[in-house]
């Protein structure tokens, strides 16, 4: 589930140069979960102080929309969806994207087999909940399927699907998807559209940082971006140990999760971070990604003009 | 062989009837014992089924009650709100009254539409609650960052159109606990139908609620806990589970699919009893739950069994050392009947191995038991008594045999004497010589030779052969030979003394015996043979030189047979050299293995060889051939043969 406040936290202003500190902050877009294992676990084992780097880890949540945040120069660096990212640089604000983490989209649709639903064509005229933010997707598949569908948005958890207000519902597959399993909804239960599977494939968490720290700190940028491949790195190859670092994060912020959630998320973000277990692009955004993605946003007049892949993407401090 | 089996058969019954009796007592026993056991679990299940299910429904009750008794608020301010032009003063009053009126809120709002309060007003949301105290505090809900319209409390309900109560929520304003929002939608009606315009909620701490179920316990460690129609834990005794664990993250953090079927049946408003691995415990325990129908969610009461079944453990346990100490009292009770029934045999036992040893003497116990064991002994007692009499009696009777036999060999012994034996029996004779011998076919045989000078001149010679053998035989024969001896020395012809002794002979002859004999007398001066004959085979004459053959022999009847019977004397002269040979029809008549006769040719052949031998020579030979003839058969008759050689005065 990512920020609503995006929208309302649109105000880019005027780019100032930070001085040059080894000091950052750094804000992931949500509350603490294994979404992002890597750079807790980066932190925990010191991947960023090796490479001189002091990094503040801010707790993200609701409150702290990271786009604003990082608009407002109250974060070194965060983590956006690459959708946000560009409508950001699009309405003005200098951000770049530094490393693409995560590839592939994690945005499903998920419907009940007991109501009819195992096909795309099966979701004519039902009634499907979508999330404001992230409707492009849904949208786009449900007109290359001509599919006329009663649109129902969608707040901040299933229940309205848990409780049969809509037909189908979105959902993160390594979110909410786990969440209607563990509303007592079996696997076997449900017909899932996994929206990269039928050509929609938005990638999603990348990192981002104001254009004057790249230009001022590129040394820590460069820092920050190999600390956090490297933590993702050690992520996969070590889960349970991410996983207990992960829990340290959920527990200090008591939140209402648990670990089995939050197991089933950290084996999804290997999913589409390394996807079919390759992690050769880890850090790096694909341009023809970028363009797709770029050409969807202006299709549906979100954006004016798609920014300037080599300006939005700077991909050196991703590579080795 | 007797010492063998005598031990294993004594120790066998009695332990064998401890056994059998002990075995089947316990057979016995543990089936009560299993029935017992398995009736008392039943009834104990039944028991903390009604138990756990009136706890469960009490808990149901109280959330009920509590959560109906809220409903009721939302619903009336929302019918009112319907239909009616809103403004700041007719809501702002009526939700403060409706908060600060109901101690049971914690808060209350009328949320809009957009723009449904006032058409450039996006969101209001007049929201009235206790911070703290109980003072009522005011803010208006709904802005950029928080747009409740995406909220489960504004959504769901719009969305249903239906009341519903929320998801529950830590409230952050609220200090953190626990909350429920009942939301109950409001509508403008018109003709055309009705059009949502928003909802009025109800905020509900569930604090109360969460801890007094919380602190619910049953036996020892049984509890109850609360999940919401998602399977989140509301209430549980262990705090940290609340709003993070789902009883579907438990099970699958547990590996326990049993607790997700378990939940489903919750969630799905089920009520039911059934047992399951407590995922906390780890211990089998039962379950009992029942729903809330007004949320959604279900009330679980735990039971861990090993509590229950305390006291059944208890109770078995004691059962158990009774049972035992019984069996072992049984024990020596089955020893004791069983050693007082086996104590007599055992003595009887003993007896009759003394008795089989061959000590009839031996006493046998005195049983007064008045059972079979005392039929027994005395029958023992009666056989040993008749086996006693009976060998007393064979002892008799082998004593009688034994001086039968040895009288017999007397007899035997004494006929031999009446037959002469001493060869050659007249050592100052020359003129001729003379051997005799006799086997008898029994110890008495009937079968008789003799001879005796009658005067220095001549020899008397006679072979007889009585019709029977054995003791009678051997007396008639005894008769016989006297009478012959005493006829012939009166000096007579052969035919003569034949007559008066079948005279006497037949003279009180009771028996109906007879005796076949031929007799002659030699004239050792000119060797002429005067003999005669009564019924009896013919001699071989061997003379010298020439081929042996029958002598020719009168007719005659047996002696003893009939008294007017006629004799003939014949007459024949012996050269020196010539022999005779005298026989009984114990050799002619001698049987081979095949039943076949020795026969008279066979005599003849074996007498052409005896030609230059001596008189014993020619007796010794023709034995051996009988007894060669005969071979391993038994002799049936008594054989006799008497060799005469005549020399001859030079």
């Amino acid at each position: 589930m990512l920020c609503i406040w995006l929208w309302a936290c649109l105000l880019a202003t005027g780019a100032a140069r930070g001085d040059a500190s080894v000091s950052v902050d750094f804000l992931p877009q949500w509350s603490p979960q294994s979404q992002f294992a890597g750079y807790y676990v980066a932190d925990a084992k010191g991947f960023y102080e090796r490479r001189g780097l002091r990094v503040k880890v801010v707790r993200g949540g609701p409150d702290r929309p990271a786009g604003a945040y990082l608009a407002n120069r109250r974060v070194t660096f965060t983590t956006l969806f690459l959708t946000e990212g560009i409508a950001l640089r699009d309405q003005g604000v200098p951000l770049v994207n530094i490393g693409q983490i995560v590839q592939r989209s994690a945005l499903m649709l998920v419907a009940r087999k007991k109501s009819g639903i195992r096909n795309p064509d099966d979701l004519d005229g039902r009634r499907v909940s979508v999330w404001d933010e992230f409707r492009l997707q849904p949208l786009a598949f449900f007109r290359q399927n001509h599919l006329s569908v009663s649109l129902v948005p969608q707040g901040y958890t299933p229940n309205l699907f848990l409780m049969g207000g809509v037909d189908a519902a979105s959902a993160m597959w390594y979110n909410e998807y786990h969440v209607i399993l563990n509303s007592g909804i079996d696997a076997d239960e449900l017909s899932t559209f996994l929206l990269a599977d039928y050509g929609f494939n938005f990638p999603e968490d990348g990192i981002y940082c104001l254009e004057e720290t790249l230009d001022g700190k590129p040394e820590a940028v460069r820092a920050f971006v190999q600390g956090s491949i490297e933590g993702w790195r050690y992520t996969f190859d070590h889960p349970e140990e991410a996983l207990a670092i992960v829990m340290a994060s959920v527990d200090a912020a008591n939140l209402p999760t648990n670990r089995v959630h939050q197991r089933w998320m950290l084996a999804r973000m290997g999913d589409i971070i390394c996807p079919g277990g390759n992690c050769d692009d880890l850090g790096k955004l694909n341009e023809a990604n970028y363009l797709f993605v770029g050409r969807q946003l202006r299709g549906n007049g979100i954006i004016q003009a798609i920014p300037d892949y080599q300006e939005f993407y700077d991909p050196r401090h991703a590579t080795p | 062989m007797t010492r063998a089996t005598r031990h294993p058969e004594r120790r066998g019954l009695a332990l064998r009837l401890a056994l059998f009796i002990l075995a089947s007592t316990t057979l016995i026993f543990l089936a009560a014992f299993g029935y017992s056991h398995y009736h008392s679990r039943r009834l104990v299940l039944k028991n903390v089924r009604a138990v756990a299910m009136d706890r469960a429904a009490s808990v149901v009750l109280q959330i009920e009650i509590k959560l109906r008794s809220v409903e009721a608020l939302p619903r009336v301010v929302s019918r009112y709100l319907e239909n009616r032009t809103v403004t700041d003063e007719l809501v702002l009053p009526l939700m403060h009254d409706m908060v600060a009126g109901s101690p049971e809120l914690f808060g209350g709002a009328a949320a809009f539409e957009p723009h449904a309060f006032k058409p450039d007003q996006r969101f209001y949301a007049p929201y009235f609650f206790r911070k703290g105290s109980e003072e009522v505090t005011f803010a208006q809900l709904g802005n950029e960052t928080y747009n409740y319209f995406l909220w489960d409390w504004y959504l769901i309900p719009k969305e249903l159109n239906r009341p519903v109560w929320s998801e529950p929520y830590f409230d952050e304003g609220g200090g953190g606990i626990l909350m429920t929002t009942y939301s109950h939608p409001f509508y403008e009606r018109s003709e055309e139908g009705r059009l949502f315009r928003g909802v009025v909620t109800a905020d509900v701490s569930l604090e109360k609620l969460v801890s007094d179920i919380g602190a619910i316990s049953l036996y020892e460690t049984g509890y109850a806990f609360l999940i919401s129609n998602r399977g989140a834990f509301l209430a549980h005794p262990d705090q940290t589970l609340i709003m993070r664990e789902s009883i579907f993250s438990t099970a699958e953090a547990r590996g326990l699919p049993e607790l997700r079927t378990v939940g489903k049946a919750m969630i799905q408003g089920g009520s039911g009893f059934t047992a399951m691995t407590c995922p906390h415990t780890g211990r089998r325990s039962l379950l009992a739950y029942a729903p809330v129908t007004a949320a959604g969610w279900s009330v679980g009461v735990v039971i861990p069994e090993h509590e229950l079944f305390a006291d059944i453990r208890t109770l078995n346990r004691t059962i158990l050392k009774i049972a035992a100490a019984g069996l072992a009292l049984l024990l020596l009770v089955v020893v004791a009947i069983s050693r007082s029934i086996t104590r007599p045999l055992q003595h009887l036992v003993g007896a009759t191995a003394e008795i089989a040893k061959g000590n009839l003497e031996v006493q046998l116990p005195v049983v007064r038991t008045g059972d079979e064991v005392q039929v027994l002994t005395r029958s023992v007692d009666d056989m040993r008594v008749a086996l006693k009499a009976y060998i007393a009696d064979i002892a008799e009777t082998s004593r009688a045999r034994e001086r039968i036999e040895s009288e017999l060999k007397i007899a035997s012994a004494i006929q031999m004497n009446f037959l002469p034996k001493r060869f050659p029996p007249f050592p100052d004779q020359t003129t001729f010589d003379l051997y005799a011998a006799l086997a008898p076919a029994r110890e008495v045989g009937g079968d008789l030779y003799d001879f005796f000078m009658l005067d220095p001149g001549h020899l008397f010679f006679s072979v007889g052969d009585v019709s029977d053998k054995g003791v009678p035989a051997a007396l008639f024969m005894a008769v016989t030979k006297t009478l012959m001896k005493g006829m012939a020395e009166q000096g007579s012809t052969p035919a003569d003394v034949l007559g008066r002794v079948n005279a006497e002979l037949c003279r009180n002859n009771e028996t109906a015996m007879f005796v076949t004999l031929v007799c002659g007398i030699l004239d050792l001066a000119t060797g002429d043979l005067v003999y005669s004959n009564a019924g009896h085979n013919p001699p071989v004459l061997l003379r010298a030189g020439k081929r042996p053959e029958f002598l020719p022999l009168p007719p005659g009847l047996v002696l003893g047979a009939a008294e007017e019977a006629a004799f003939e004397t014949r007459s024949i002269r012996l050269f020196p050299g010539d022999r005779l040979l005298l026989y009984t029809d114990g050799v002619t008549e001698a049987m081979d293995v095949d039943q076949q006769l020795f026969s008279d040719e066979r005599l003849l052949r074996e007498t052409t060889w005896m030609a230059g031998e001596t008189p014993r020579q020619m007796v010794e030979r023709l034995m051996a051939a009988v007894q060669t003839y005969a071979g391993g058969t038994a002799q049936s008759d008594d054989i006799t043969v008497l060799a005469l050689h005549y020399k001859g005065s030079h």
